[in-house]
């Protein structure tokens, strides 16, 4: 089994242990209510080892990039490099991409922006 | 003063007005943009794993071609600058990747984070000034309330973008008042719209949006501004508040220099 740990700490550079449970990414995150785990969550289950839950869990794709959670974090920890890193585990397998091209023309309107479209392929598909 | 400028891609389809009325309030200032030659997309976000190598290429190819001219890089979509900020942070200062990017571009000269990157707003503001934009001002916008919202991408990691103080900007409310108008504050406005989750979870660009907007209007804004395409989009459509219009900063900086 591949040593997910090892592979979300380094694609991530976090170090999880520098974490002192304040839970201000959480209390910050905008997409809080739509996460199964929360910000949190994923820096203490990462430390834990306890990968596959969160690869598993919609949460990794509900993270908005909006980096509130890397710049309240007291102790900059950037618990979003985290999430990246975890879905990244996930989309880099051979048929995992969680956005497929077929599915965007039912996702358009006529006022959608490209950029919309491009930074979901970036976040959810390789 | 030349400078290199990165459109993106929004701003060539669906954000035509955030692009022109840029380009003639320029003009109109003093300085021109140039566009680089043959850009491509940023990816709207930053990647943000150590290992990524591939996606950060399109943005060092641009910053790349500014340093050869020797002109700093302007930007106007929130996403691009974001994005492009970002990437030159990381040649600044991450070897394993200035090696491995420098690796696969093959440049007459290695890249090394050279260029610097701006923000249109942060000319406005450093270059040409708020003093004296307010000077050129042939049209003031009295007695406008203006919301100013930042959104995500502009502000933050502060240490990153270093635009602004990321918890209580100034700059879009500066420029509001040189343009004659009056900068609204409320809370929610450097907070996330929603973003691209438009896409894949609608409930939360549409609350989060509608939290944006309602903020705004609480506070008695009569307008709201932005730099950010995806931002206009979710704020217009996801926010269920359609009493409030929402437009780019670069079309009341027109309006005020009377280009409009």
């Amino acid at each position: 089994m591949a040593d997910y740990k090892e592979l979300v700490l380094t694609a991530s550079g976090v170090n999880p242990l520098k974490c002192m449970r304040c839970g201000k990414c959480s209390g910050t995150c905008p997409s809080y209510d739509a996460m199964e785990y929360h910000p949190h969550q994923f820096v203490y289950m990462v430390e834990k080892g306890d990968i596959e839950k969160l690869m598993e869990s919609k949460s990794i794709y509900t993270c908005l990039s909006c980096f509130a959670c890397v710049e309240r974090c007291p102790r900059d920890v950037e618990p979003a490099k985290l999430v990246e890193a975890v879905r990244l585990a996930v989309i880099r397998q051979q048929g995992k991409n969680h956005l497929k091209s077929e599915q965007i023309p039912d996702m358009v309107d006529e006022e959608l922006p490209q950029q919309a479209i491009v930074s979901a392929f970036r976040k959810y598909s390789k | 003063m030349t400078y290199s400028y990165f459109p993106g891609c929004t701003l060539k389809t669906k954000a035509k007005d955030l692009d022109r009325y840029a380009r003639i309030s320029a003009e109109a200032l003093g300085f021109t943009l140039e566009e680089i030659p043959d850009w491509q997309c940023c990816g709207g976000v930053y990647p943000m794993a150590k290992n990524e190598i591939a996606t950060k290429l399109s943005s060092i190819r641009a910053l790349a071609n500014a340093r050869d001219k020797e002109q700093t890089l302007v930007t106007l979509c929130s996403a691009c600058h974001n994005v492009l900020k970002q990437v030159n942070h990381d040649m600044q200062t991450d070897e394993d990747i200035v090696r491995k990017a420098n690796n696969y571009l093959k440049l007459d000269t290695p890249y090394q984070g050279e260029a610097q990157v701006l923000h249109y707003l942060e000319v406005l503001r450093d270059i040409v000034g708020f003093d004296t934009l307010k000077s050129k001002v042939t049209n003031p916008l009295k007695g406008k309330k203006i919301a100013a919202y930042y959104g995500c991408l502009l502000l933050r990691p502060g240490k990153i973008m270093q635009m602004d103080n990321p918890e209580n900007p100034t700059i879009l409310e500066d420029f509001i008042r040189a343009i004659g108008a009056t900068p609204v504050i409320y809370p929610m406005r450097n907070e996330c719209c929603g973003g691209y989750l438009t896409l894949d979870e609608k409930s939360v660009a549409e609350s989060r949006s509608n939290k944006v907007m309602t903020s705004a209007a609480d506070m008695g804004a009569d307008m709201v501004i932005t730099a950010c395409p995806l931002c206009l989009y979710n704020l217009r459509k996801n926010s269920g508040v359609s009493d409030l219009p929402v437009i780019y900063f670069t079309e009341i900086l027109a309006q005020a220099l009377g280009l409009e």
